[in-house]
């Protein structure tokens, strides 16, 4: 694009050979481009042709993270004017943001939700990128900053659940500290360096403050501006048709045929549907702000309060789950490495799938992948969010036996059912549907173990469950195996051991009127 | 660039004499500045370990037979912790001068184990890894047993070894 240096020019081209006079504006704006050439520098790129076949509302996803982003800037300046990164006083700072500070909750409700947003788009974004080949040749550069900006977003996620100083900001400090400590050699190290001293404390909070609104933000920034620029310069990915294979000889030619032949230019066709769109997704977390509001803080973080139930956010319960099904001679071998294998199949994706085939019509590899990832992730999550290999801490107290399975009980074993309750079995043991579910339900449990396997799985455990030989006197695992015996559904027979006589003469008089074999 | 230097050959030119000089003062200069700011960052590290003698509470606090929490003020802090500068230990006292002390956090990855005297169990509401009244690992995904510290008996006080959160790296 060129013009004269003159402070009138574009106004005397705009108004073609008008006599009237140019507005104040223009005069305005020619005089402040005049000194920042904008019109020079930045407007090609505004108006620079695009594939015609991308105005889909599948291109939406990258600038409506970016959208996120720009409301987490803002909204996190917001926050941190009334933010205290102290480790005694976070927490009632934002407590006080929650009730005293006009409006306060509804920052809080806007970073939360533009957070969950953000994470949630950029995912969206990247299947798109993955399904429709964006990542080939030679969109490299592109895909390997896009990745980092993946990062950097998912550490924002965390070092902003930090922010929010609660109980379980702080045992989730721990749980990462636990997890750096698997490191071999450097293992202590590492820990103090993320911890800032020897304990989750002050230095913590202010070294993760420091993480989420300065360090992080800033390469965050940066790598948008690069993302950006890439997208510009290199082209945005054309809409893929199954067969038109990417060679790195022909594409770029390709490419630039297509935009002559049918293109249009970014501002204003291009940019519609990401308009919409992104206007869309503000008022969406608005809307989940007022309606449903920030989350927490939950409990003071006093680590003497040890009633807590550390959950970290939804982004994070996958790993929260699989750190917990994880067998655990595999644990630290996959903490260590996983993470390392995973960046590098992903980095590297470029450079081993660079060319070839783009259409998701013909990847079913990708499908594959992408159903796999998805199904394992949603999976995780939502066992992260029931977590039944967690004891249920007050099912003991909180969860009587139901009334039908002690009707008609002899006192030995109503004796048994207390002992079940009193002694925490209820924790990892349902009964009626409520209670933990660490271990198997106890419904029908005389249907799979005969008496003396039952007694043996009580005193010596086994199968992950504690032996209670030293916990429980002869007397009370007398009565809560007589109890268990009894815990066999209408007709279905109690198990038995096969090489003891159905009927034997010591059983006959122990029974109860419901405990027979059948 | 108007300027052009007569009589020299380029690269040997005063000017890229200059440059040279004055890469070399940055180089210096980024590493005389990269050193503070290294160990700065880095400070937590000087120490290898945080461990130092604190005082519990009175014996009296801790019946024979019995399992209880006990908390202290961690001796390496700054005014701000707040509460997050305490710190909880489970007490077992099993003899008049036998006691165990084990840390809170779990062996796995570092949440609160509660206690249930009535069926002598720590239990972990993370993972769900579970120990033994005595510390051994019962069930669950924990590597080993609970972290126990290093306690004295001083007249008639409980005295623990501590400072740092307690890590499969650094046991308490």
């Amino acid at each position: 694009m060129t013009r004269e240096p003159s402070v009138h020019g574009a106004a005397e081209r705009r108004q073609q050979g008008e006599k009237a006079a140019p507005s104040a504006m223009t005069r305005v704006a020619d005089w402040i481009d005049f000194r920042l050439k904008f019109r020079e520098s930045f407007l090609p790129s505004i108006v620079h042709p695009i594939p015609r076949n991308t105005a889909s509302w599948w291109y939406v996803f990258g600038s409506a993270t970016l959208v996120c982003l720009i409301l987490q800037l803002a909204t996190g300046i917001c926050l941190a004017l009334v933010y205290v990164p102290a480790a005694d006083q976070a927490w009632q700072s934002l407590e006080y943001l929650n009730y005293q500070q006009p409006l306060g909750w509804f920052l809080r409700g806007m970073h939360y939700w533009g957070s969950n947003f953000m994470v949630a788009l950029m995912t969206v974004h990247l299947v798109q990128v993955f399904m429709f080949g964006a990542y080939k040749y030679p969109r490299e550069l592109t895909w390997l900053v896009g990745c980092v900006l993946f990062l950097c977003t998912l550490g924002m996620a965390f070092t902003g659940q930090v922010m929010r100083f609660d109980q379980d900001a702080y045992w989730g400090l721990g749980i990462g500290a636990s997890m750096a400590a698997r490191f071999p050699l450097i293992g202590q190290q590492l820990v103090q360096l993320i911890l800032g001293g020897p304990i989750i404390a002050g230095e913590t909070l202010s070294r993760f403050f420091a993480l989420h609104v300065f360090v992080i933000p800033g390469v965050l920034l940066g790598l948008v501006g690069l993302h950006l620029l890439l997208v510009i310069k290199v082209g945005i990915n054309e809409w893929p048709m199954p067969g038109r294979l990417v060679t790195r000889e022909r594409y770029v030619e390709e490419y630039h045929q297509l935009v002559e032949r049918d293109g249009e230019p970014f501002v204003p066709q291009g940019i519609t549907r990401d308009v919409v769109f992104g206007g869309l997704v503000i008022l969406a977390i608005a809307a989940c702000a007022a309606f449903i509001g920030p989350k927490g803080p939950s409990g003071i973080p006093d680590p003497t309060l040890i009633e807590t139930n550390p959950r970290p956010d939804f982004w994070f319960l996958p790993l929260f789950s699989a750190l917990a099904l994880l067998p655990p001679y595999l644990e630290t071998p996959l903490i260590l490495t996983a993470p390392l294998v995973l960046m590098a199949l992903a980095f590297l994706l470029p450079f081993y799938s660079g060319t070839g085939e783009k259409s998701w019509k013909r990847r079913p590899g990708a499908w594959v992948l992408v159903i796999m990832v998805f199904l394992i992730l949603g999976v995780l999550g939502w066992l992260g969010t029931t977590s039944p290999w967690s004891p249920d801490m007050s099912a003991w107290s909180g969860a009587p036996v139901p009334v039908r399975y002690v009707k008609a009980s002899t006192p030995l074993e109503l004796q048994g059912a207390l002992v079940l309750q009193a002694k925490q079995c209820r924790n990892c043991h349902s009964l009626g549907g409520e209670g933990g579910e660490r271990g198997p339900a106890l419904d029908g449990v005389a249907t799979r173990l005969t008496r003396d396997q039952l007694i043996r799985q009580v005193i010596q455990g086994g199968g992950n469950m504690p032996a209670y030989g030293k916990n429980l006197s002869p007397a009370e695992v007398t009565a809560l195996v007589a109890f268990l015996t009894t815990l066999h559904p209408g007709e279905e027979p109690a198990a038995r051991d096969a090489q003891v006589p159905a009927v034997p003469d010591e059983t006959a008089t122990r029974a109860g009127p419901r405990g027979d074999a059948g | 660039m108007e300027r052009t230097t007569s009589g020299a050959a380029p690269g040997s030119t005063r000017r890229s004499f200059l440059l040279k000089i004055g890469i070399a003062i940055n180089v210096v200069a980024a590493a005389l500045v990269t050193v503070p700011i290294v160990g700065y960052v880095a400070a937590a590290l000087r120490k290898r370990s945080y461990q130092a003698w604190v005082r519990l509470g009175p014996l009296e606090q801790f019946p024979v037979g019995q399992t209880r929490l006990a908390t202290y003020e961690n001796p390496f802090i700054v005014p701000w912790d707040g509460e997050t500068g305490k710190v909880a230990c489970w007490v077992r006292r099993t003899a008049a001068s036998q006691l165990q002390v084990f840390a809170v956090n779990c062996a796995h990855l570092g949440c609160p184990v509660r206690w249930f005297p009535e069926s002598r169990l720590f239990m972990c509401p993370c993972h769900g890894g579970v120990y033994y009244e005595d510390g051994s690992r019962a069930s669950g995904p924990p590597p080993r047993g609970l972290f126990e510290y290093e306690h004295e008996i001083r007249g008639d006080e409980l005295w623990v070894r501590g400072g740092q959160i307690p890590t499969l790296a650094n046991p308490v």
